[in-house]
C-alpha cells in the first residue's frame, strides 16, 4: 500500500468497497436480467474492472469531469451516478438517468461530473480534453479523466488528443484500461509497439498499474491527477485488468482461452484482493465489509424492483431534447 | 451605419462576444498563426484573416492555436461546451469535417438527446464553404446539407456582412451546436453593418427582393446571384421575390410557403450537391405543403452531381450562375 492510499480514512475505505461492490452487483444483475429478456439494447459489462473505476474516481472532486466508454456502468457508479436512476435507464424508463433516451451506452450525469459513456470507441477522449480546456481557459485547478480501453488506444481521436493535451498542457489524465481484448481481438495483436513508449512519444508522463489492486490504482491516480491539476503535464495510466463477461452481452467470448476468466476471478478478483488487503492491513473488519455487501444487495434489489415498475416514456418524449430551442 | 466587409463583420462579432462573456473563446488551426515561433505573432489571424487581432486583446488562453488535428480540437470544443463554455471553433474549410465528423455527428449533435436533456452544447463551428477559387475538390464544397441532415445541429449560411455579424452573435449565444458557414468568395464583400449591437434570430428568412411572379429561394452567395438575376429579370418585366433563408436548420418554411402562395412558382438556387440536397429538400416542402399553390413544376439550380473540378473553365460550368437562374425562372413561366 502506497503513501496516498495509506492515508485513506476508514470511511473512505468502506466507501471504496461499497462503490466497487455496487458496480459488481449492478453488472451481475444486468447480466441476469438481460439473459431473461427484460432489458432491451446493447449491453457491455465491466465486472472485474471495478478497482480502476473506483480507484480513479475517488481522487476526483464532484465538479471534476470524466468521460467513459461503451463499457461505462462502472465509471458512472464510481463517479456518483444514482444507482436507481441508472437501473431505470437500463430498463428504458422515463425516470432513467437519461430519461430512457440514452440507455447503457450513454449513461451520464453532468451534475456529478460524468459527461457520459460513449458508443463510439475513442469518442469520449477529446470530450474529456474539453473539460480540461475549460480549466485552461478559465484558470481553474480542476483535472479531467478520459477512461478508454485498449481498443481506443488505436483510435486517431485518442492519439490526436494526447498530442493536443501535451501541446496545450491540459490538466487531464488518460486512463487506458487494458482488459486484454478490443472486442474479440487481443490487445497484444492490435497495439503496435509498446503502450507506454507510445504515450512517452507524445511527451506524456506514464504509469503502469495492476488494475486489480484498488490501492495501487488509487496511489498512482491520486498522484497523476494532482500533477495534472498543478499543470505539470498530462499523464497516461496503463491499467491492466480483465472483464469477466464477453465484449457484449451474448458474446460467448470464445476468442479467449478456456478457463482464462475463471482463473482471473479466482486469483486476482479486485473485490477479493481489496478485502484481503483492507482486513489484513487492519483498516476494516470482515464483518464491516459483510455489512456493506448486504446493504448493496438490498440496494440493487430495490433498484431492479423500481426499474421494473417504473413508467416507460411515451410518444410525447420522442421529440423533446433534440435542441435546447428550435 | 458603416460599410464593412464580411470579414470585418465576423471579426467584430467575435470581439464583442468575447468581451461580453468570459466563457466565449476561439480555437482552431492558425487562428492566430505563428504561436510558439520566433516570427510575427498573430501572423495570419486565421487562414482568411477573420480572427486577426483577437490574440492581442484576449490572449493565448482564449485564442487557442491548435495542432492540425481536427478530431481533437473539435472534440475538445464539444466537451468544453458540454461543461459550460461557449467555444467558437474554426474548422477552416467545411471539407475538413471529414476529419472530425464523429465529433460533430455523434457527439455535438446527440449529447443533449442521449442524455435526456441534461446537456446543452453551445458550440459554434465556423467554416468556409463554396467554390470559385479554383481550389478543387477538397477545398470548395458547400456541405450544409450534410449537417442539416443531422438532428441536433443548427446550420447557418449568411449572405451579407450585416447578417454575418447578427447571425454569428446569435449563434454564439444559442444553446445548441451551430455550424456557421462562410462563403470564401464573400470575405471582401462590403455592406451596411449597424453600429449599435444587434442580433438576428436563427430560422427567420429575409426577403431581399419582392415580386409577384416567381419565388427564388437561396442561401449565402447564391442569394447575391439570385438578387442579380432578379434585377435583370425585372428589366424584362418578370418580378421575382428572393427569399434569403439564412439558415437550413431551423428552416423558415413559413416564409417559403407564404411567398409561394403569392407567386405560385418556385426556383431554388443552391451551391450544394443536388442528391438529397438542400434544393431537393425545399422542393419537397413545396410538394408536401404548397402543392396547391404551384402553377408550374419547381425548378432547381444546383451544380451537377459531380466532384468540384480544378480547371477554371470547368469550375465556371459547375457553379450556378446568373444566367442559369434566369433560365430557371423563365422555365417556371413557360
Amino acid at each position: 500500500m502506497g503513501a496516498n492510499s495509506a492515508s485513506l480514512s476508514k470511511e473512505q475505505v468502506l466507501d471504496a468497497f461499497r462503490r466497487m461492490r455496487t458496480i459488481r452487483e449492478f453488472e451481475d444483475r444486468v447480466h441476469i436480467k438481460n439473459q431473461s429478456g427484460e432489458i432491451p439494447g446493447f449491453i457491455h459489462l465491466s465486472a472485474g474492472q471495478e478497482a480502476s473505476a473506483v480507484g480513479i474516481c475517488m481522487c476526483l472532486a464532484e465538479d471534476e469531469h470524466i468521460t467513459s466508454t461503451h463499457r461505462g456502468h462502472g465509471h458512472s457508479l464510481a463517479k456518483g451516478c444514482d444507482v436507481v436512476a441508472m437501473m431505470d435507464e437500463i430498463y428504458a424508463k422515463r425516470s432513467g438517468l437519461c430519461g430512457g433516451k440514452g440507455g447503457s451506452m450513454h449513461m451520464a450525469d453532468l451534475s456529478k461530473g460524468m459527461i457520459g459513456a460513449n458508443g463510439i470507441v475513442g469518442g469520449g477522449v477529446p470530450l474529456a480534453a474539453g473539460a480540461a480546456l475549460k480549466s485552461h481557459v478559465l484558470g481553474l485547478d480542476k483535472a479531467s479523466v478520459a477512461f478508454f480501453g485498449d481498443g481506443a488506444y488505436n483510435e486517431g481521436a485518442t492519439l490526436e488528443t494526447m498530442n493536443l493535451a501535451k501541446v496545450l498542457n491540459l490538466p487531464m489524465v488518460f486512463a487506458m484500461e487494458n482488459n486484454g481484448y478490443g472486442e474479440a481481438t487481443p490487445a497484444d495483436y492490435a497495439i503496435g509497439g509498446d503502450v507506454l513508449e507510445r504515450a512517452r512519444g507524445f511527451g506524456l508522463e506514464t504509469y503502469a498499474v495492476d488494475g486489480h489492486d484498488f490501492f495501487a490504482v488509487y496511489d498512482v491516480a491520486s498522484r497523476a491527477i494532482q500533477d495534472a491539476r498543478e499543470r505539470k503535464g498530462p499523464v497516461l495510466l496503463h491499467i491492466s485488468l480483465y472483464r469477466y463477461y464477453g465484449h457484449f452481452e451474448g458474446d460467448a467470448a470464445s476468442y479467449r482461452p478456456e478457463g482464462e476468466a475463471a482463473t482471473v476471478r479466482e486469483e486476482k478478483d479486485c473485490l477479493m484482493l481489496f478485502r484481503c488487503d483492507a482486513v489484513t492491513g487492519g483498516l476494516v473488519s470482515d464483518a464491516e465489509l459483510d455489512q456493506v455487501e448486504a446493504e448493496v444487495t438490498a440496494l440493487l434489489d430495490a433498484a431492479v424492483e423500481h426499474a421494473v415498475a417504473a413508467e416507460s416514456p411515451g410518444a410525447e418524449d420522442l421529440l423533446t431534447d433534440v435542441y435546447a430551442s428550435y | 451605419m458603416a460599410q464593412k466587409s464580411f470579414r470585418e463583420a465576423i471579426n467584430e462579432a467575435l470581439h464583442e462576444e468575447m468581451a461580453r462573456d468570459d466563457t466565449v473563446f476561439v480555437i482552431g488551426e492558425d487562428i492566430a498563426g505563428g504561436t510558439g515561433g520566433d516570427g510575427e505573432e498573430d501572423a495570419w489571424g486565421g487562414v482568411m484573416g477573420v480572427t486577426k487581432g483577437l490574440l492581442g486583446r484576449f490572449g493565448s488562453n482564449r485564442v487557442i492555436d491548435t495542432p492540425i488535428s481536427e478530431m481533437s480540437y473539435i472534440g475538445a470544443a464539444v466537451g468544453a461546451a458540454a461543461t459550460g463554455m461557449r467555444p467558437v471553433a474554426e474548422l477552416m474549410f467545411c471539407d475538413f469535417a471529414g476529419c472530425c465528423f464523429d465529433q460533430l455527428m455523434n457527439q455535438a449533435a446527440k449529447l443533449r438527446y442521449m442524455l435526456g436533456g441534461q446537456a446543452k452544447v453551445p458550440l459554434v463551428v465556423r467554416m468556409q464553404c463554396g467554390g470559385g477559387f479554383n481550389a478543387a475538390a477538397q477545398h470548395s464544397q458547400t456541405l450544409h446539407a450534410l449537417f442539416t441532415h443531422i438532428p441536433g445541429l443548427k446550420v447557418v449560411m449568411p449572405s451579407n456582412p450585416r447578417d454575418a455579424k447578427g447571425l454569428l452573435v446569435e449563434a454564439i449565444r444559442d444553446d445548441d451546436p451551430v455550424m456557421f458557414m462562410e462563403h470564401k468568395f464573400m470575405y471582401d464583400d462590403k455592406g451596411d453593418v449597424p453600429d449599435e449591437p444587434y442580433t438576428i434570430p436563427l430560422g427567420i428568412a429575409d426577403y431581399t427582393r419582392d415580386g409577384e411572379d416567381v419565388t427564388i429561394c437561396a442561401l449565402g452567395r447564391m442569394v447575391n446571384l439570385s438578387n442579380q438575376a432578379a434585377d435583370e429579370l425585372a428589366k424584362e418585366g418578370i418580378a421575382c421575390t428572393v427569399v434569403d433563408l439564412r439558415c437550413t436548420s431551423p428552416l423558415d418554411e413559413e416564409s417559403v410557403l407564404e411567398s409561394l402562395e403569392e407567386t405560385g412558382r418556385l426556383v431554388i438556387v443552391d451551391e450544394g450537391y443536388p442528391r438529397c440536397g438542400f434544393a431537393a429538400d425545399v422542393a419537397a416542402l413545396a410538394a408536401r405543403s404548397g402543392f396547391g399553390y404551384l402553377k408550374a413544376p419547381v425548378q432547381t439550380v444546383t451544380p451537377p452531381h459531380t466532384t468540384i473540378p480544378f480547371a477554371p473553365i470547368l469550375e465556371e460550368l459547375y457553379i450556378p450562375d446568373v444566367d442559369r437562374i434566369k433560365q430557371a425562372v423563365k422555365a417556371t413561366l413557360a
